[in-house]
Parts: structure tokens; C-alpha cells; sequence
């Protein structure tokens, strides 16, 4: 049986259009007019326990009102969703024991004093029989790391360190479904791994379900298997995650700031995306990067360098817009 | 404001690398989760413990300002004994000039329990925000946790006070001409407790408000400063011309302050004393419920809109 089944999850909005001016602000009092907005369009899909699943899409694509809707928060307006064989947005007690979300950039340890204390909380939130809270939390302070930091004020502590905190109340109960949205956002390389690490490490433990968005290809290349990706509110890929690395991972893109100029043969090295004064963008193919920017530093004088992907936005709109793939898996 | 535990750890936070080998390997039965009234019952007292434990650390900051406020009765006193001493009447609408003086001390022990700071204005705060969501993912009630918080923050506030006022009272002693019989009292304690129930439900309900207007300051301020005059905190209700004393004895607000304290000055008996406390509770039942099916609605429109 699945833990996760949506089936037709739709999201519409009702937004305040805003009128312009001092008059229309005065016309906003009595009268307002509404804008509807589709946040989530027909979203089906089914996730068996155990599973490490990834959301994938740019800013704005639905994720995050997909994992509102699956954790209760919010209630679509059509469509259907079984999570744990509960309806989310009825909020049985007994669903909600069994699974946490993790808000990226919203936090849940609520009290100005150490971490400690909000376990402390958690413990009596979740009814927690005290023996197995303590060995839980060894466990889990163990794995992450932070043993010593628990008794710390929660604003003392780096983002990265915060963010472990919370990963730590979310997995104090034990829950079978974790729904993480974008949990590394905004943390350096470092952190992130540790995060990635920690995830890696507990599902291989526990087995325990994840559902993630992220719009960090890294991360879901750290993490899942299998990959949704969405791009404005529908689903437009469910498959593993081989089935897109080539299209998104196929290349780099080189930022070079040249001292002497752009030199007039770089298209030899790769596409050129952009030009501007001294600096240069190229496309390259990864397996090739290496091997180009040796040649590029030998010939040339540079003064800055660095490799990215390429942005996940525009990957995904010339992946899925061009050629509509199908779904795997679906 | 600095935690009293709070410790600088120098030491560094490199995350482990070795991994524990047994750290998730034996599979933790699942718990049958705690059901019933008892259960229920007993996690909130849990809430409340750790509640009071918090607000505990915080003594010496209560301690201060308790004192601080107090400094004000001198002034009223001077006030009001200009006013009787001017009148040349020895009694104004009932009360003599001790009792007043009395009374206006009784006001602060009631408004000791129906006073909720930041009460509605934290709930307003936590919808704006987000922060809302805490509770409806985890396992627990939001106006159950409040209640919890609030009792805690309420015992831990009493105790920390009780030194300052039991002074304070002693040197007033002499405005005090009778203490109330056992049974006056003990009516007297009922409605203190039915008071914080009042004043609790009712910014409950007003923090719900929040649902439907993002900004809730400037109502929390009317409210706020209209409930100073009306609930008897400034002056005896018996003080203003009619009709407004009979509405304003119709309302809640007396039982935030006013009720309490004519109890305390034995000025409600018999019948009148039973219909009294019996409003009182109504009110607090009333407000009660309100606040419930108020929590809800806004939770619907909340879930339809955003989250």
C-alpha cells in the first residue's frame, strides 16, 4: 500500500488584485476584485514506504503547496490525497504523530532558550515515554554532531547548526514520513553535506520514507532515486533520477573574466552563452571541463573563474517545454 | 535578558564522521499513542510544568516589577482622598474612603488573573506569520497549549508577587476594616479563578480576529484601553451615572476586575453573590465556545487560503 497516493491535486488561489493609486486604494475598501491564481494543477502521484523521493523545480513551481497540502496545512481545491491511509487536511492525531515536516526557512524550535528545552517540549507534545526520548536523542545529537550545542541559546547558533536542530526535532518521534522542503536552503557547501549525510544515514537506518523539494540539483543527486519534477503546477516528469541527469547534467557553464580581453577564438572551447566586457560564459560539457579550462589557463592570462550548472530554471523550461517527455512511472 | 544557562562553547563542531554502528539498527516499537482524557489530560500538565520551569528564570525580572507597580497607588490615594475630603461627603456611591482605597488595591489582584499580555496579541502574531502551523502539525491544541502556558505563567507570576504584595497589603492594612468570613472568601477565590477563565477566553476570541484582518494592533488597543474603564479597573462601576452602571453590569467586563473585588469588600451576598458567580462562569463558558468555533472557521479559511 502506498504512504503517499495523490490523485487530481489541484490548487487555486484567490488573490487581491491590488488597484493602483490613492483612488484605487480608496476602491479596494468596498470593492475588491480577485485574480485566481493555480498554484498546483492535477498532481498525481503514488509513493511506497521507504522511498527517498525528490521534488524537483524551479522557485514558484508548486512544491512547497504540494507538501502543504500532503501535511495537512492546507486542503486542495480538488483532487484527493491519502497520506498514511489519513486524509492530510482532516489532521487526525494519529497522522500527525507519524510524520514531520521540516520548513527550510521556517523554524520550530519556538523557545529564545537552548534546543534542549524545545525537545523537552516535543517530548511532552508527542507523549514520548522518556527512556526512549533520551536514546533517541543521543542518537540523533550523536549523528549530527552536536552534542555540545544542544544546551545553547538557539539564536547563538550558525544556520547550519540550527538547521541540524531542527532536523533533530523533527525525527524525536520517530516518524514513519518525513516531508522536507528545501532543507538546505541558504546553507554553505559544508553544512550542506552534513544535512545531506544525515539524511542519507538515518533513511538507510530507519527506512523511513522522504519526500524533499529542493531546487538544489546536488541535493537530489545526494538523496533520491526517484524524481517529480513540477514546473508551474504540473507535473511534468516522475521517473528515476538517471532518466534526467543527462538532460540536466550534460553541461557546465564556465564563467571566465579574461585580463587581456575576450581572445577571439574562445568559441573553440565551447558555446558561448554570454559576453560581457572582460567576461565571458561557456557552455561545456562536464566531462570535458577539466580538460578546457587547463587549455584556456595555459593560453591565456585569468583573472576569475568558476564553474556552476546551469540554472535549474532555465534547464527544466528547455528540458519540458521543448520536448514534452513522458512519465516513466506514472 | 541573557538565559542564566547560557554557556559559550569554545569547542569546535566538526560533524563526526564515524558513525556509531548501532545507532538505528534495533527497530523501536511503535507506541500506541497516548488516547483518553487522562492522556490528554496529563501531556497538557506535562506543557505546563516546562511552562513553569521558563517562566520561573525569570523571578528576579517580576520581582522588580511588581514593585514598580505600585508606585502609581500613591498618587491615587492622595487623588482620591482630595476628592472625599473636597465632596465633604464621608460616602461616594457606597463606598467610604477607606473601602475605596480597598478597592482600588482588590482591582489589581483581580486584574492579577484576568490580565492576558500579549495573549491575543500572540495569536494575531502567530497567524500572521506562519507560525500557526506548528500547531496543526503536531499533535497538539493550540488553545490547550495556551491554557497550559498561560496557568504556569500565571502560578509562577502569584508566587514570585506574593511576597511584594503581602507587604504592600500590610502596610494598607488599615484601609481594610473587616476581613471577609470563610464562605465570603472562599466565594471570593471562585471568582479570581472564573476571572483568569474571563480574561483568557475572551482575548482568545479577539485574537482570532487575526484570521480575517492582518493587522490587529490598533483593535487590540481599543479593546485594551475600553476595558480599563468599563471592567472597574480605574473606578467602582457604582461611580457612573445610570444607565451605564446596568449595562455595564449586563457585560463580562466587570467580572475581569470590578466583580472580584466587591466580592472580596463582602458588597455582593446571598442570592445576589450565587446569580453573580453564575454569570461569571456563563461568560466564561460563552467565551469559551466562541473562541472554539471562531479557532475553527479561521482554521478553514486559513487552510483555503495559503498556510
Amino acid at each position: 500500500m502506498p504512504i503517499i497516493r495523490a490523485e487530481g491535486l489541484t490548487k487555486t488561489y484567490r488573490v487581491t488584485q491590488k488597484q493602483d493609486g490613492l483612488l484605487g486604494a480608496f476602491k479596494g475598501l468596498y470593492r475588491r476584485e480577485y485574480k485566481e491564481v493555480r498554484a498546483v494543477g492535477d498532481v498525481s502521484f503514488s509513493i511506497e514506504p521507504g522511498e527517498m523521493v525528490a521534488f524537483l523545480g524551479p522557485n514558484g513551481a508548486g512544491k512547497t503547496t504540494t507538501l502543504k497540502m500532503l501535511s495537512g496545512l492546507i486542503y486542495p481545491t480538488s483532487g484527493s490525497a491519502e497520506v498514511l491511509g489519513f486524509v492530510p487536511w482532516r489532521r487526525d492525531d494519529a497522522f500527525r504523530r507519524q510524520f514531520s515536516l521540516v520548513m527550510g526557512q521556517k523554524n520550530q524550535l519556538w523557545w529564545p532558550p537552548p534546543a534542549a528545552d524545545s525537545f523537552q517540549l516535543h517530548r511532552e507534545i508527542y507523549s514520548l515515554p522518556k527512556a526512549d526520548f533520551d536514546r533517541t536523542l543521543a542518537e540523533l545529537t550523536e549523528l549530527l554532531g552536536v552534542e555540545k550545542l544542544t544546551r545553547q541559546a538557539v539564536r547563538e547558533l550558525s544556520l547550519g547548526e540550527r538547521m541540524k536542530m531542527e532536523l533533530i526535532a523533527a525525527l524525536l518521534h520517530q516518524p514513519r514520513l518525513l516531508l522536507l522542503d528545501e532543507p538546505t536552503i541558504g546553507l554553505d557547501v559544508v553544512a550542506q553535506v552534513a544535512i545531506q549525510k544525515c539524511l542519507r544515514d538515518y533513511h538507510a537506518r530507519r527506512g523511513v520514507t522522504m519526500l524533499l523539494t529542493s531546487h538544489y540539483m546536488r541535493d537530489i543527486e545526494a538523496l533520491c532515486d526517484r524524481v517529480l519534477v513540477i514546473t508551474h503546477g504540473t507535473l511534468v516528469y516522475d521517473g528515476p533520477l538517471s532518466g534526467i541527469t543527462g538532460m540536466f547534467g550534460l553541461s557546465k557553464l564556465v564563467r571566465l573574466q579574461f585580463a587581456e580581453g575576450i581572445p577571439d577564438d574562445v568559441d573553440r572551447f565551447g558555446e558561448v552563452t554570454r559576453r560581457e566586457g572582460p567576461t565571458v560564459d561557456l557552455k561545456v560539457e562536464r566531462s570535458k571541463v577539466a580538460e578546457v579550462l587547463a587549455a584556456i589557463l595555459d593560453l591565456h592570462a585569468v583573472d576569475d573563474v568558476s564553474v556552476t550548472d546551469p540554472p535549474l530554471e532555465q534547464t527544466i523550461a528547455r528540458v519540458f517545454q521543448e520536448g514534452r517527455p513522458t512519465h516513466d512511472a506514472a | 535578558m541573557t538565559p542564566p544557562d547560557m554557556e559559550l562553547q569554545t569547542a569546535s563542531v566538526a560533524p563526526s564522521n564515524v558513525l556509531p554502528v548501532d545507532v538505528f539498527d534495533e527497530p523501536v516499537p511503535r507506541r500506541t499513542p497516548g488516547r483518553g482524557p487522562l492522556s490528554t489530560g496529563r501531556k497538557y500538565s506535562n506543557i505546563f510544568r516546562a511552562s513553569l520551569k521558563e517562566r520561573m528564570a525569570y523571578r528576579g525580572d517580576f520581582l522588580l516589577g511588581t514593585i514598580l507597580r505600585f508606585l502609581p497607588m500613591v498618587t491615587t490615594i492622595l487623588l482620591w482622598r482630595a476628592v472625599y475630603a473636597g465632596s465633604g461627603q464621608p460616602i461616594q456611591a457606597g463606598f467610604d474612603y477607606s473601602e475605596m482605597i480597598a478597592y482600588l488595591l482588590l482591582v489589581h489582584i483581580s486584574r492579577m488573573f484576568s490580565s492576558m499580555p500579549n495573549l491575543a496579541g500572540g495569536i494575531a502574531r502567530d497567524i500572521r506569520e506562519g507560525t500557526l502551523k506548528r500547531y496543526l502539525i503536531q499533535p497538539f491544541d493550540m488553545i490547550g497549549y495556551l491554557i497550559s502556558y498561560r496557568v504556569a505563567h500565571k502560578v509562577a507570576y502569584i508566587v514570585t508577587s506574593a511576597l511584594p504584595y503581602g507587604l504592600l497589603f500590610f502596610l494598607c492594612r488599615g484601609y481594610f476594616q473587616t476581613f471577609p468570613d470563610a464562605t465570603t472568601f472562599a466565594a471570593y477565590m471562585l471568582s479570581l479563578v472564573l476571572a483568569f477563565l474571563v480574561g483568557f477566553f475572551f482575548e482568545v476570541c479577539v485574537g482570532m480576529v487575526g484570521f480575517w484582518f492582518l493587522e490587529v494592533t490598533s483593535l487590540l488597543y481599543i479593546v485594551m484601553t475600553l476595558n480599563f474603564f468599563i471592567s472597574g479597573q480605574m473606578l467602582p462601576l457604582d461611580l457612573l451615572p445610570e444607565p451605564w452602571v446596568t449595562i455595564l453590569k449586563w457585560l463580562p467586563f466587570q467580572y475581569m476586575a470590578y466583580f472580584p473585588a466587591v466580592v472580596f469588600l463582602g458588597k455582593v451576598t446571598g442570592m445576589e453573590l450565587v446569580r453573580g458567580l453564575l454569570a461569571e462562569a456563563a461568560w466564561a463558558v460563552g467565551f469559551m465556545i466562541l473562541g472554539r468555533f471562531l479557532y475553527r472557521l479561521g482554521l478553514r479559511r486559513y487552510s483555503a487560503f495559503g498556510g
